[in-house]
């Protein structure tokens, strides 16, 4: 039938990402990949891996060349979440992505020019790091609750106020963070050293451990007005905006993740024998995993459409939360299956694939929580 | 020059064809499927028509009587798979399945392995719906298992002897014309299959319709044929090449397969959406409740990941990669949400939904066949899983 030849867009990809890819991956696998262990066994990595990201450009793939960035498409960055899931430390993989895809879009998108001089060259550079500081002890998926307060003193805002579960928050130089005001939300850059703005503890977690997760005190904290990011009054659209990259750039790492984990585990399970053949001749098993396999490419399949949508310059709200809503699952649902397979070894400290468990649980929280999506989703097709 | 298409696929070419589908679906099946789905069968006439309208021949040569312009074959294939998603829109999986069995089996067979003298003789009539045609392989004791099929064709003077029995054919209780696949010699497994074009009045052949769950107006039927004389000239292709020919088509079987299931699964969702927000229950539609906002978002999710998975697919189809991993998948698994949905559907309609007098139950009753027609959802899982251990 189709003898004839066509000439079909069979991927989101071109030549050029698929070079990217290689040079990602080389550098993730020779440099990141092996400290995995030690990193989340010392509950820290070092800042190192950040101005070295920086040095090979990794930390501004689609940011302009102006600023220092790699002037690429948004595909880029999903490269880049794929490729970090080789790292095998959700932990490192996070901590790049919230300062790529999380805390600086917003500056490229809504700051100043000097804003951009100040907060995103240095980021891209990797010599300064970011954090983005919206959940608080009270507010988490429920963003419009937060109680952090900026207070207008002259031309200075003052802000008082906590938040929670920051990723990066110990290491960051400053904070892309939303405050309450009189008028509205505002989106602030706040430098961490600011007089009044501490870090209360480090928080303990199950998971993702080598990733610092801060709680921030702000005590009258004085910025100046050239801090506000984007329009006054405009921080909670600011910050959807933000989220909606976020979500899907993380969703594309955890599919890839979870292809990695099932890719280990068919090798894993073509070795290791049972009742005298390997593991993958027992049928359960066998299609346990074909089923994971089947539902990963689905998955991916919807990430890259999501992402064909975004790159083209819509703003896919449903496709997003539904890829997220995905891959989320999967990637704990994926996690769960392979440390079965692997049996006691999967239970022992020894082995990674407790890691993988405990950090993709995170999947389904992080990001905006399997229920908010499903509240998402649901609302847009009008239920 | 090559055709071009895009990572999105259809374009205004096939959003023109579409409405065109569409319209033809809306009012000239839709509109009967209750009646037809009562009396287990559709009128010969609709097959007339659809070929008329030259819904079979999409992705086929003008010569044969087809649509296709030559070079541009894939963009056949494009408006094929247009067709296939608009046929749910009928409402009823039988008329569906007929249509595909002589869109997307007995033709392609016959185009795809047939020799221009057969083509030439079997096909003009096949696409205009004049004759109508089925698939015979699986048999009472080889189901998905193809290689254990036991019919016979015995070598004879100037043919073959057919001598088996086959079931669970589509169209087979009306067909006028079958691809039969037979032994020809005694094996063992993929060795020795061989496929012959069977033509109803034959002496020897007889058959019987099986009735069925779903798929009510399928004209599934029951063959036998006892020393059915075959001319060899009706041999498809080479003798003892029959698996390979049948494993060939598996692909787009299977496409088409998923590409139904997921037009089905939106349809039926969207009725079940539509339902749910109409009907209030302790005083708000059954909808707005939360537990239901939340089913339905896992459900929408569901459905828009088989929907991506599939057309994946039909790319990897159309750019002439193999993909037989791929299509197991999708049909799997877009077979399985489609039924997930349909289910779901049945379930928000609460007791209207187990009512006969509602069309829920006809494609919650369709929808089941998908896990099981075409290969099950096990043989895509087992194909699945020999590429992982491969």
């Amino acid at each position: 039938m189709v003898e004839v030849e066509a000439r079909v867009d069979t991927t989101v990809f071109t030549p050029e990402h698929e070079a990217l890819r290689q040079s990602l991956r080389s550098f993730v696998e020779k440099e990141l990949a092996p400290h995995a262990t030690e990193w989340d066994e010392a509950g820290d990595f070092p800042d190192w891996v950040f101005r070295r990201m920086g040095e090979l450009g990794f930390l501004g793939l689609h940011y302009p060349v102006e600023y220092g960035g790699q002037g690429g498409d948004y595909f880029c960055e999903i490269v880049l979440a794929e490729e970090m899931a080789r790292c095998e430390s959700g932990s490192v993989a996070m901590a790049v992505e919230v300062h790529t895809d999380m805390a600086t879009p917003p500056i490229e998108r809504f700051g100043t020019r000097e804003q951009k001089e100040e907060y995103l060259a240095p980021a891209i550079r990797g010599e300064k790091i970011s954090c983005l500081g919206i959940t608080e002890p009270g507010a988490g998926s429920d963003v419009q609750r937060i109680s952090t307060f900026a207070r207008r003193d002259g031309s200075d805002w003052v802000i008082t106020g906590r938040k929670i579960f920051i990723t990066n928050g110990v290491r960051a130089d400053f904070c892309t963070l939303l405050a309450r005001t009189e008028q509205g939300f505002n989106v602030f850059l706040v430098d961490k050293g600011l007089p009044g703005f501490t870090v209360a503890r480090k928080l303990e977690k199950v998971g993702m451990r080598a990733s610092d997760t801060a709680e921030l005190v702000l005590d009258e904290v004085r910025v100046p007005a050239s801090k506000v990011l984007g329009e006054e009054g405009k921080g909670f659209y600011h910050i959807m905006w933000e989220l909606q990259g976020e979500r899907l750039v993380g969703s594309a790492g955890m599919v890839a993740g979870a292809q990695i984990l099932l890719d280990r585990t068919v090798a894993y399970a073509r070795e290791r024998k049972a009742f005298g053949v390997p593991l993958i001749r027992h049928q359960a098993l066998a299609h346990r995993l074909a089923d994971l396999a089947i539902r990963i490419e689905a998955s991916r399949q919807l990430v890259y459409w999501a992402a064909w949508l975004v790159n083209k310059g819509e703003y896919p709200v449903r496709e997003i939360s539904m890829a997220k809503l995905s891959a989320g699952r999967l990637s704990f649902e994926v996690a769960d299956a392979c440390l079965q397979v692997f049996g006691a070894y999967g239970y022992s400290m020894e082995f990674p694939v407790q890691r993988a468990w405990r950090d993709a649980r995170l999947s389904r929280i992080g990001g905006g929580t399997d229920e908010i999506m499903r509240e998402v989703i649901g609302k847009l097709e009008g239920f | 020059m090559a055709v071009e298409i895009p990572y999105e696929l259809f374009g205004e070419e096939e959003e023109e064809f579409r409405r065109a589908a569409r319209a033809f679906v809306e009012k000239e099946l839709a509109p009967h499927a209750e009646e037809w789905e009562r009396a287990e069968a559709f009128p010969r006439e609709v097959m007339r028509r659809v070929g008329e309208l030259g819904f079979f021949g999409l992705k086929y040569p003008e010569k044969y009587g087809g649509q296709a312009e030559e070079g541009r074959e894939a963009k056949g294939i494009l408006a094929d798979a247009v067709l296939t998603e608009e046929l749910a829109g009928a409402g009823s999986g039988g008329v569906a399945a007929s249509i595909g069995a002589q869109k997307d089996l007995f033709t392609l067979y016959l185009y795809r392995f047939g020799s221009e003298e057969q083509r030439q003789r079997w096909l003009p009539p096949a696409l205009a719906g004049e004759i109508i045609g089925a698939l015979a392989v699986t048999e009472p004791e080889a189901g998905s298992d193809v290689a254990a099929i036991k019919t016979r064709a015995e070598r004879v003077e100037g043919g073959y002897l057919l001598r088996g029995t086959k079931v669970f054919i589509t169209n087979g209780a009306w067909a006028d014309a079958v691809v039969v696949a037979a032994r020809t010699s005694p094996g063992p497994g993929h060795e020795g299959i061989s496929l012959f074009l069977l033509e109803a009045g034959t002496p020897g052949f007889s058959r019987r319709r099986i009735r069925t769950l779903g798929w009510r107006t399928s004209q599934t039927g029951e063959l036998v044929f006892e020393d059915c004389f075959v001319p060899e000239e009706n041999l498809i292709g080479e003798e003892g090449r029959g698996f390979y020919y049948l494993v060939e088509n598996f692909v787009w079987e299977r496409l088409v397969m998923a590409l139904g299931a997921v037009a089905g699964a939106e349809r039926v969702y969207r009725s079940a959406k539509e339902y749910s927000l109409t009907r209030e229950a302790f005083g708000r539609p059954v909808g707005k409740f939360q537990s239901w906002r939340h089913r339905f978002a896992d459900l929408v999710t569901a459905i828009e990941e088989a929907k991506r998975l599939t057309y994946h697919v039909l790319r990897l189809y159309l750019a002439g990669q193999p993909c037989l991993k791929e299509a197991a998948m999708a049909k799997a698994y877009a077979t399985e949400v489609a039924f997930l949905a349909a289910d779901e559907a049945l379930q928000v309609h609460g007791g209207y939904g187990y009512m006969m007098e509602y069309p829920v139950q006809r494609a919650w009753r369709d929808a089941r066949l998908g896990p099981i027609g075409g290969g099950t959802s096990e043989i895509m899982r087992e194909i699945v899983a020999r590429s992982l251990s491969a």
